[in-house]
This record gives structure tokens, C-alpha cells and sequence, in this order.
């Protein structure tokens, strides 16, 4: 009986270990015989890109922009969150005109001690939910409401809530994916040039009177900011002043002077004669 | 001649692997969302299933003379995987656009219990080697053919008019279900009667 369950054992294995040799020499030979040639500025391409995999160009992953890229069907600095796109355009034999590294910001600075809550939210944790419940909770109907979408939505973890509820974006974290642009239902938070320190903290259109009424921070469309302005860089829109990043020159005189401390930014120490 | 016959239309109408075995589910509903890929998905089954049916039944003469027929599952899977593995290298380098609509369905063939379904089938029915091939190819024709006429109903029923709650993954898994049913009219057809000339 042990000599036979020991020959049956033995069988077991040997079987098992011939089969496994056999076909495993079978798919070597075949993995030889049929292998693909694929461009290797691919895998060159893709190994320039950042690797999250986070969709921000819309491609499905870094390889599936990596393939785009080398067929032609996307510029070499279609990658949103990659600084340089210049050795991508070595490796694709083209002039690097890439686009200027962008950050999120987020446009809103009513948190919970500046503004009051409508009425009490109990429900999904999402904004998008939130705001399609009678406009959400918040006051403002343009604000934060506070609960985190474009933080879980951040791959790179560069998004938390403060205390105060609102998103505050780790900036040398954020690589302006776009994801949190895409996620916040209000279209609060923006893509905003690297360097231009200086935003308006408001998204609100609502009429003066009325943001006083509702947020201690909001854009009362005042206009001294556009008064202020040396280089005509804000002007006013529908009640909002809106400053445009490409003729900002950081100088910060808007920053001092609003009077709701709406306009936010770091000012430069030394400004420079204009 | 006959007996392949009976064999096919078998395994074809009456004893259909998804409709009336209900083996190979995941891509009868993962696969159906196009015509085209439907195609691909039931061609590279109807080859693994025709080849690990021949490869299997000799498989099975090797376990049977030494007695170890409890290692049938175990190698089977193991005949099939590498069966799958080599479809994806064929695929991979004629028709790439094809291998990538499959994705992750071409693997999932090894896991496609129709596969493995069929091999034991064979065993179990007492087939002799060029009847397990048949039946094989069979089963893989019929589960082709219900994949390719269900992908075409889908394709349809994305422009019905069909309730929100309904709409999608719940509409296709009611189809399934009405064509499972039709199907069930085929049992009892008397096919050596028919195939006797």
C-alpha cells in the first residue's frame, strides 16, 4: 500500500512537471516566433511621463498618452501635470513649445467662519450631491461647500480640508491634473499660472449689498482694485473682479487695498518701479 | 457521419452553454456591448475550445493509465491556460486592434468555465477523440453564435426606449433571460431521428 501511494505521488509530479516543460517550451518558442515590434520611442516616451496614471490628459494612462504622443495624435506637452516637456520633445525629434507648469487654485475663501449655513446637510458626502439639493447648503450659492470632492478626487494627495472647510491645495504637491477642476460642481477651483501669486478669492456674482449680507470675505465689486491696478490686469465681471494672470505682474497693490481682503497673494518685498 | 452531426446540433441548440448549461456568463454579458468585438471574443473561444478539447482527451489517456484522475481539473486548467496564453500572442500580432477591444475578456478566457466545461464534458459523456473535438468546436459555435446575436440586440437596444431604471446592465440580464427561454424550445428534438438518413 505505501510502495503504490508513493508510485502514485511520484506520477502526480511527474506528470504535472512534463506537462508544465512542455508547454512551457511550446510558449517560449511561440513568444520568439510572434513578437511584436512596437516603436521602442514608447516605451522611451512613457518613461519621461509622470507614471500616476491619473487620465488629466484623457488619455487612458501614461502609456495610452505615451502611444498618442509617438503617433502624432497629441502634442509632446499634452501631459497636464509634466513640468518639462522638453526631452519628450528630443525623444519625438520636435521644437519643445510647451506650455507654462499651472497649479490649482481654489477661488473661494467663505469657510465656515465667514459664512452661515441655509440649512442643515445630512446626506452624501460629495459636493455634487450637496449642490444639487436646493443649491447646497452654503449662503453663497457660488462658494465651497466644503465637503471634499476635489480632495478625494486629487491623486497626488495635494488637496486638504482645513478646518474652516475649505480645500487648501498643497502647491508643491499639485501637478494641475485638472481632476479637482473637473470635480468641484461650483467651477470654483481654476487652473492658475505657477508664478502669479496674486487671485481673487471669490467667485461670487451676486451684487455688493448682498455678498456683505451672506460672506465676510466675498468680492463686493467695489472696483478699487480696477482703480488700483498699475497694469490694467483686472477688470470687472458682472460683479466679480477677475484678474488675468498673463498681465499680473505680482506687484500686490490690489492685495493691500481691497477692502473686504477678498484678493489674496504673497507681494512681492521690493516693487519694482512700473 | 451522423453522430458528429447530432453532436454539433447538440451542443449548438440543445444543450447551449450559456443558455442551457449557463456556463461562460462573464463574457456572454462582458463581451456582447459590440458586434465586432463579439466576433473576435467567439473565434478565439471556438479555437481554444476546439484545440484544449483534442489536447485534453489525450491528457486524460495519460492520467487514466497511471490513475491519477484526480489531477483531471488541475491539468485542464493548465492545458487551457497555455492554450489562451498562445491565442493572446496570435492576436497580439495580427490584430492588434482586436486585442485591445477584448482586454481583459482574452485572458479571461482560462477562467471561462465553458472551456473547462467542455473538456470534462467530453471525459464524462465517453467520447472518443474526434467527438471531443466536435463537441468542442460545437459548444464554442453555439456560444459564439448567442454571443454575436445578443451583441446585436444590444447594439439595439442602446436606441430603445427603454425605462432609466432598466436601461443598460439590467435590460441585457432580462434579455438573456427571454433568449435562455427560447432556447428552452429546442429541448427534446429528437436529432437521431433527424441526422438518421
Amino acid at each position: 500500500m505505501g510502495a503504490e501511494s508513493m508510485q502514485i505521488v511520484l506520477n502526480s509530479v511527474l506528470v504535472l512537471a512534463l506537462l508544465g516543460v512542455l508547454f512551457g517550451i511550446g510558449l517560449a518558442v511561440a513568444s520568439r516566433k510572434l513578437k511584436v515590434e512596437s516603436d521602442p520611442r514608447i516605451d522611451e516616451v512613457e518613461a519621461l511621463l509622470p507614471g500616476a496614471n491619473c487620465g488629466g490628459c484623457g488619455y487612458p494612462g501614461c502609456r495610452g498618452l505615451a502611444e498618442a504622443i509617438v503617433a502624432g495624435a497629441a502634442p509632446v506637452d499634452a501631459c497636464p501635470v509634466n513640468k518639462d516637456c522638453a526631452p519628450i520633445a528630443q525623444v519625438m525629434g520636435v521644437e519643445a513649445n510647451c506650455r507654462l507648469p499651472q497649479v490649482a487654485r481654489v477661488r473661494c475663501a467663505g469657510g465656515k467662519n465667514e459664512t452661515e449655513q441655509r440649512f442643515i446637510y445630512i446626506g452624501v458626502e460629495d459636493c455634487a450631491a450637496a449642490h444639487s439639493l436646493a443649491g447646497g447648503p452654503k449662503s453663497c450659492i457660488y462658494g465651497c461647500l466644503g465637503l471634499g470632492s476635489c480632495a478625494k478626487v486629487c491623486p497626488f494627495d495635494a488637496i486638504v480640508m482645513s478646518d474652516n472647510g475649505l480645500p487648501v491645495i498643497n502647491e508643491e504637491k499639485c501637478t494641475g491634473c485638472g481632476l479637482c477642476v473637473k470635480a468641484c460642481p461650483r467651477n470654483i477651483i481654476t487652473l492658475w499660472p505657477v508664478g502669479k501669486k496674486v487671485t481673487v478669492l471669490c467667485m461670487s456674482h451676486d451684487k455688493g449689498p448682498q455678498v456683505r449680507k451672506i460672506c465676510k470675505v466675498g468680492c463686493i465689486a467695489c472696483g478699487i482694485c480696477v482703480k488700483q491696478c498699475p497694469v490694467k490686469a483686472i477688470a470687472m465681471d458682472d460683479n466679480l473682479a477677475v484678474i488675468d494672470p498673463q498681465l499680473c505682474t505680482n506687484c500686490g497693490l490690489c492685495v493691500e487695498k481691497c477692502p473686504m481682503k477678498t484678493i489674496k497673494g504673497e507681494i512681492k518685498q521690493e516693487r519694482e518701479a512700473i | 457521419m451522423a453522430e458528429y452531426l447530432v453532436i454539433i446540433f447538440g451542443s449548438i441548440f440543445i444543450n447551449n452553454f450559456v443558455v442551457s448549461r449557463f456556463l461562460g456568463i462573464c463574457p456572454f454579458l462582458g463581451v456582447s456591448r459590440q458586434v465586432e468585438t463579439a466576433t473576435g471574443m467567439a473565434m478565439a473561444v471556438t479555437f481554444v475550445m476546439g484545440l484544449a478539447s483534442g489536447i485534453t482527451y489525450m491528457v486524460q489517456k495519460i492520467l487514466d493509465a497511471l490513475h491519477i484522475e484526480f489531477l483531471q481539473t488541475i491539468t485542464f486548467i493548465l492545458v487551457i491556460a497555455v492554450l489562451v496564453q498562445f491565442v493572446e500572442m496570435v492576436l497580439k500580432k495580427s490584430s492588434p486592434v482586436l486585442y485591445r477591444a477584448l482586454g481583459i475578456y482574452l485572458p479571461l478566457i482560462t477562467t471561462n468555465c465553458a472551456v473547462l466545461g467542455v473538456t470534462i464534458l467530453n471525459i464524462d459523456s465517453g467520447y472518443n477523440f474526434l467527438q471531443s473535438v466536435v463537441n468542442g468546436i460545437g459548444g464554442a459555435l453555439g456560444f459564439g453564435m448567442l454571443l454575436i446575436l445578443f451583441a446585436g440586440i444590444r447594439e439595439n437596444l442602446n436606441f430603445a426606449p427603454i425605462p432609466r431604471s432598466l436601461q443598460g446592465f439590467p435590460i441585457a440580464l432580462v434579455t438573456a433571460g427571454l433568449i435562455s427561454i427560447a432556447f428552452l424550445g429546442f429541448t427534446g428534438f429528437n436529432l437521431n431521428a433527424l441526422f438518421s438518413f
